[in-house]
């Protein structure tokens, strides 16, 4: 049982992560940088958030070519898990991973505060801990992470109940206002087809003490390591 | 030695937030003619021989890193 925090140069949230994950949630974790190749002593792959390689041409557009991708890539394949936070949910998109793509915010405005997200779904190795509709107050700290999709797309990620989180008011009610980035269904988060790769622009590993003004990212973590010992 | 020039541009069907607020700078400044404004990236690449059709090579390249075909539209022109 074992987390994996990838390091890009230019992540800035493996810290974080590493920390979240040790210090708080009490997993062994260890960090893996952009070169290696091989990752099978690892259950779990965080891609943390970050500017990796500075986000030229677009974000997670060059990462996604770092020689850990195809690990990470074929490591997803066979069913482990993986979870992209902010830059590592614009990786997980660049790598065909997860499907659509993360622009520029509506407002242009790089957004850092706390969010209210709703759990749209509990089934999920991500959320199994959680309630469906339960509301997560998580920080996010992003200039891109309006999400975008085809309608094709939208639909196929609904009717699959693939939206994990979407942008919501304190008690729940999903509006335009609560909508921090311009976000299309104010999705904050969505797996792939089989759930072990999940992407999100909220930061769970920002919000996993009290001290820091929340602890409801917990909740993702503990999910994913009951799914880790259930697996 | 051949210079492809790459324009990569948002799909029209994407809110361009960037050129939204051009479009309402230049307005600002007296030039309300301004329709619509939409921001892209331009992309030079001195091109050495290898053998293979430019056209087919810069496509590859476009396809697999220059433009997201998610979200992006490009095109390119070879100049000597």
């Amino acid at each position: 049982m074992k987390f994996g925090v990838v390091r890009f140069p230019g992540s800035n949230c493996d810290q974080d992560a590493y920390y979240a994950l040790l210090d708080q949630l009490g997993q062994p974790v260890e960090y893996v940088w952009h070169q290696s190749t091989d990752l099978r002593k690892f259950d779990c792959i965080v891609l943390p958030g970050g500017f990796s390689y500075g986000d030229y041409l677009r974000t997670g557009a060059i990462a996604r070519f770092s020689p850990v991708m195809d690990a990470v890539i074929e490591h997803a394949r066979k069913g482990r898990f993986v979870i992209g936070i902010c830059n590592g949910f614009q990786v997980l998109c660049e790598a065909h991973l997860l499907p659509g793509a993360l622009v520029r915010n509506v407002g242009l405005k790089f957004v850092c505060k706390h969010v209210h997200i709703r759990v749209e779904n509990e089934n999920t190795p991500w959320t199994s801990m959680a309630r469906r509709g339960q509301v997560l107050r998580i920080p996010i700290a992003h200039g891109e992470g309006r999400y975008v999709a085809d309608e094709g797309t939208l639909a196929e990620l609904e009717a699959a109940n693939r939206v994990v989180f979407r942008y919501c008011e304190p008690n729940g009610t999903v509006t335009q206002e609560s909508n921090p980035n311009g976000s299309m269904g104010n999705i904050a988060g969505i797996a792939n087809e089989r759930f072990n790769v999940l992407g999100m622009m909220p930061h769970p590993e920002r919000a996993a003490e009290k001290l820091l003004g929340s602890a409801d990212g917990r909740v993702l973590f503990k999910s994913v390591v009951r799914a880790l010992h259930t697996v | 030695m051949p210079r492809v020039k790459v324009y990569v541009t948002l799909k029209p069907t994407l809110l361009d937030a960037q050129g939204r607020v051009v479009q309402n700078a230049l307005t600002a400044l007296g030039y309300d003619n301004v329709q619509q404004v939409r921001m892209g990236k331009y992309i030079e690449i001195d091109l050495g021989d290898n053998g293979r059709p430019i056209g087919e090579e810069v496509a590859e390249m476009c396809d697999r890193l220059l433009a997201n075909p998610v979200i992006e539209d490009y095109r390119y022109e070879v100049t000597e």
